[in-house]
């Protein structure tokens, strides 16, 4: 625990060695996977008259083309909607294949598989399709103003409507001695992982079993999902995700369409089947992420303490809502970060648009809500004319006060209490780290020479680790090496690394003797998934507690061999001794070996456990409340999330004149509790503070009014490259232990992309204070070009 | 993002090319790939067959010649940002390649396939307008000489026919008193420029050329035009273009920023030249 680990990941996936499910069966002839290609609307909203796929039929290499008429069972069902919530009164779900409308560019229409991928895309090209096109609905605004339907029978654009309210905001702000309203909007960004979506399936006839590999974040989930839609028992489908080359988030959602299709396809045509998605078709028919409208007002008092506030806000949930409310909800409650204020009242509209769907991408609604929070911290703290960190320092939350129940309702359908925390320390850290009582000095003197530099803040708490359980399971080997088995899946974390940490400290041996195994159905089946920054809380301490479970059995087994008493015995490097007689010793492999009696001897080390070697010849040879083998299986489930926190502060430079805008110094602190391999976790905050300088800079999702996203490429959707990030990211640690798990871990995932729109925005706006006093920053992400234009509005 | 069916053809000889192509309307030349493949992939373009001219012998040289430096059509921009021939002969061409694209594309990127492209955001085919450079091509009628200024008719659209092969471009030096500059805007290294501005300052004679601006590669005579009334002249003969990366109104203003500047660079280039001998 705590040290600098060297990843074990990192040699193969350097190398060009991980294996992802696109080399999944792949043979030096390439035969016997057969590919599959998709039609995809090429309309935002259509009405579908006919199909005709005659010509696909006698197509060279094309095996089979399914449409919607094709489907039977629970194929023919809707996708589900896999979180309900009793708000989310007009859910709505697409079809695997649209069955006679489509609601976005790119939904699913036909379904073929093929020799190759090339036959595949040429046959998808013959298939004819008649549409009556529907006026799109794009945009938040003019699904507000519902002129046009998504879904003919949900009114008003609104799948859901939600409120929340702690004591009466309104009654607050209108009494409060100052009151301030804001207007602010986040544009649509994704996830985007180098791999995008991927699913090959076998279906083996001799056992009536599927197997099924899928570049996924949740293997239990699509397990289930498929068992359903392919109405099998749960029993005859394994789920196997192989390294997975990014999620991010987008690969929580599931089943997509493709993972129900390929399984269904191999076992109809008797051949395993893959899909492969290309990026065009993952910007168009994954899933994206942020894009809100917010109205905010707030009452507060002569030192900017927040009496009062009031958020309205407008989620864009795309075409449809399968996983639920989750993003918006998240918004709404993580918006209040690490501040308390008197009373709060959030209220939300999940709206529906002929776009994409919109499901969590890290930070999954909080890089929203810190925007709306620290934008009306720094409004607050102009109105007043005072330091904007002294307004952030009378709103928190303090120390004193953890356990904090802000009395609202957590994504997880717990209530939203903070576990532990320390908002004045970080405070304190991240001034002292970014030199925040020096910059005015450094303004002036940049402001002498022509150039405008800014500096801004962002705070953030996250709730990480969310339920319901994970498990592990922890298998010693009679080699001594420890196999370790956890159910969720990894996308290039390093969990093979951390959990590897966690075994090897409470066992007692060494790493290198520890493999991890994640996202495996046959090795783990229970497990929920890699999202919410939950894998180090939730599996962290099921491995710890399973590492725990299979260290009591073996001393347990090695105080009997060595005829002592388990509490002098202890376990260094795999080895378990006598303390203070080392001498008398056994390897954690024979311990192994002893654990399960044998009739049969294979090698010469399982002849000690046969039957007339070891053994009371008056007692069973496995004791009744025990099992045979070396193993601990344990799973961790908590009370309810814990809460992770941040405060990031960015210098920037706009250029008077090209308005371009320039990051001179990312600073970061950053509390996860307890942490594991700072090496990771700071990986972790560079990678998101990478993907949130892309939110405040670069990317968005630029439809037009017909619903065409148009830039539906790496090459005009803008990810910065690592030309585009800072140098250096100066990172500082805090470590508050949360009091819910074992370790006193919180999770670090997604901390990096919260605040880093809102800081930036807060930097940009002090950079163009001197020059335009009245012009502030409501919009993220923002371009040069963009700055450029609000300034021209502001020296009219 | 797999391309429509093609042929495939791998000439040896110019003429086996020439006659690929005359055979076959559907037929395009690839050199680099750079352009075309991507637009292959995304079924953009679906040509009925491809004649790959990388097997073609004696189309991958620099070589200098009176008055400037030829390259070959198979020449890599990577090839001509490293060579010090075209550096210390024309070094506005090394400035420009340094800002095309990534490193990757710049090993398999053709120079002249660039210039063919025709693309108004390229930085080759405004160097070579602004440089008053030309382009040799073969065809059916055997070898033509086609000067810049009737090379570029519309928005990635040149007047390089159908069944003819662009055999090199012929870059014209700098002269010994003259100094160049270049300078451009974009959203992440590499990108497409938003704007971009090229100028080369000889005596009185000033001249600059856009790329990313218009929709047509576009030179402008600024002699004796005074810094401050620079951008004006200038945009009076562009018609900037928004897109969901710039506004018009924005590239105008890069326009009015870049174009003093880049003069000014070039008019210094150009007396370090004068005072120091070339360099």
């Amino acid at each position: 625990m705590g040290q600098k680990v060297q990843r074990v990941e990192d040699q193969r996936f350097l190398r060009g060695q991980g294996r992802y499910t696109d080399d999944v069966l792949v043979t030096a002839s390439g035969a016997g996977v057969l590919h599959a290609a998709v039609l995809r609307s090429p309309h935002a909203h259509a009405r579908i008259l006919d199909i005709d796929v005659e010509a696909v039929l006698d197509a060279e290499g094309v095996h089979a083309v399914w449409t919607y008429e094709d489907l039977q069972g629970p194929m023919a069902e809707p996708l589900p909607l896999l979180i309900p919530h009793p708000a989310l009164t007009h859910g709505r779900t697409q079809f695997a294949l649209a069955r006679d409308e489509v609601n976005y560019v790119g939904e699913a229409i036909a379904f073929v598989v093929a020799e190759d991928r090339y036959l595949a895309e040429d046959a998808v090209a013959l298939i004819r399709v008649s549409y009556e096109t529907l006026p799109a609905v794009v945009g938040v605004e003019a699904a507000r103003r519902a002129e046009h339907l998504v879904h003919d029978d949900v009114p008003g654009n609104v799948a859901a409507h939600l409120d929340q309210r702690v004591g009466d905001a309104p009654a607050a702000i209108a009494a409060a001695a100052h009151r301030l309203e804001l207007d602010l909007s986040i544009e649509r960004s994704a996830c985007m992982p180098m791999e995008g979506r991927a699913t090959v399936a076998r279906w083996d006839p001799d056992t009536d079993r599927l197997q099924l590999w899928t570049s996924t974040q949740t293997s239990t989930g699509v397990r289930a999902a498929v068992a359903v839609k392919m109405g099998l028992d749960l029993g005859q489908v394994d789920v196997i995700t192989p390294d997975v080359g990014g999620g991010f988030g987008v690969k929580i959602n599931h089943p997509w369409p493709e993972e129900v299709l390929v399984p269904m396809a191999a076992r109809v045509l008797g051949q395993p089947v893959k899909f492969t998605e290309d990026r065009r078709e993952h910007f168009i028919s994954s899933a994206h992420e942020r894009g809100q409208e917010q109205h905010i007002e707030v009452g507060f008092d002569d030192e900017g303490r927040v009496v009062g506030l009031d958020v309205r806000f407008w989620h864009d949930n795309g075409a449809y809502t399968p996983y639920g409310l989750i993003v918006p909800i998240i918004t709404s409650t993580q918006l209040l970060g690490p501040y308390k204020p008197g009373s709060y009242r959030v209220r939300f509209d999940s709206v529906y648009t002929n776009t994409v769907i919109v499901t969590p991408y890290r930070g999954a609604g909080r890089p929203q809500g810190c925007f709306a929070m620290e934008r009306t911290m720094d409004a607050i703290a102009d109105y007043l004319g005072k330091d904007r960190t002294e307004v952030r320092a009378v709103n928190f939350i303090q120390p004193e006060e953890f356990p904090y129940d802000h009395q609202l309702v957590f994504q997880d359908g717990r209530p939203l209490v903070y576990d532990s925390g320390d908002y004045p320390a970080s405070l304190e850290k991240l001034k002292r780290l970014v030199g925040w009582d020096e910059f005015p000095a450094f303004q002036q003197e940049m402001a002498a020479q022509g150039r405008e530099v800014g500096i801004g803040l962002a705070c953030y708490v996250e709730g990480t680790g969310v339920g319901p359980y994970e498990g592990a399971h922890v298998h010693i080997e009679t080699s001594g090496k420890v196999k370790v088995a956890i159910g969720l899946t990894t996308q290039g974390q390093g969990h093979a690394t951390v959990f590897a940490q966690l075994v090897a400290d409470e066992l007692g041996v060494r790493m290198e003797d520890v493999e991890v195994v994640s996202g495996d159905t046959r090795r783990m089946a229970y497990s929920v998934g890699t999202f919410a920054s939950r894998a180090a809380v939730m599996s962290g301490s099921a491995v710890h507690l399973a590492a725990r479970r299979a260290k009591e059995k073996a001393l347990k087994v090695a105080a009997d061999a060595l005829e002592v008493d388990e509490s002098d015995l202890q376990i260094v490097d795999g080895v378990v001794s006598v303390k203070g007689a080392p001498s008398s010793a056994i390897d954690l492999g024979t311990v192994s070996v002893l654990s399960n009696p044998l009739r049969y001897a294979f090698d010469e080390a399982s002849q000690a456990a046969t039957q007339f070697s070891v053994g009371d010849p008056g007692k069973p040879p496995v004791a009744e409340d025990d099992e045979p083998g070396l193993e601990g299986r344990d799973f961790y489930s908590p009370d309810r999330a814990t809460f992770a926190s941040g405060m990031h502060a960015a210098i920037v430079e706009t250029d008077p004149r090209t308005a371009e805008i320039t990051i001179l110094k990312y600073a970061v602190v950053h509390d996860c509790g307890t942490i594991i391999n700072p090496m990771i976790v700071e990986g972790q905050i560079h990678g998101g503070v990478a993907q949130g300088i892309g939110g405040a800079l670069y990317e968005k999702m630029a439809y037009d009014e017909s619903g065409q996203l148009l830039n539906a490429s790496f090459m005009d959707f803008l990810m910065p490259y690592v030309t585009e990030i800072p140098d250096g990211i100066d990172v500082d640690h805090l470590e508050t232990p949360s009091p819910l798990n074992p370790l006193g871990i919180k999770g670090a995932g997604e901390a990096g992309v919260i605040p880093t729109a809102a800081a930036i925005a807060s930097a940009i706006e002090d950079a163009e204070r001197h020059s335009r006093p009245s012009m502030s920053i409501a919009a993220m992400p923002i371009s040069p070009s963009e700055l450029y234009t609000l300034r021209q509005e502001h020296t009219a | 993002m797999k391309p429509a069916p093609f042929a495939y053809v791998r000439p040896g000889t110019l003429a086996e090319a020439v006659a690929a192509l005359a055979a076959d309307p559907g037929a395009k030349v690839l050199a680099g790939g750079q352009s075309l493949v991507p637009l292959l992939n995304m079924r953009l373009a679906a040509p009925t067959a491809l004649v790959d001219i990388n097997a073609i012998p004696g189309l991958d040289e620099i070589t200098a010649e009176a008055g400037g430096v030829r390259i070959g059509a198979l020449v890599r921009h990577a090839a001509v940002l490293a060579s010090p021939l075209v550096r210390r002969v024309q070094p506005l061409l090394h400035l420009a390649l340094d800002n095309v694209a990534h490193a990757t594309i710049r090993n398999r990127g053709t120079t002249v396939g660039s210039l063919v492209h025709a693309d108004a955001a390229g930085e080759m085919p405004v160097v070579l307008r602004l440089l008053g450079g030309s382009l040799d091509v073969v065809g059916p009628d055997g070898p033509r000489t086609i000067p810049v200024e009737e090379l570029y008719v519309g928005p990635l659209e040149s007047t390089v026919r159908h069944d003819e092969v662009a055999v090199s471009a012929f870059v014209p030096g700098l002269a010994a008193h003259a100094g160049v500059a270049f300078e451009e805007l974009a959203r992440r290294q590499g990108d497409y420029a938003l704007a971009g501005v090229a100028a080369v300052v000889e005596g009185d004679v000033v001249r600059a050329g856009f790329l990313s601006v218009s929709d047509l590669p576009t030179v402008v005579d600024l002699s004796g035009v005074a810094a401050e009334d620079m951008a004006d002249l200038a945009l009076a003969s562009l018609d900037p273009v928004g897109d969901i990366h710039a506004s018009a109104d924005y590239r105008a203003q890069l326009v009015r920023v870049m174009t003093p500047r880049v003069v000014a660079t070039a008019r210094e280039h150009a007396r370090t030249r004068t005072q120091g001998g070339t360099r």
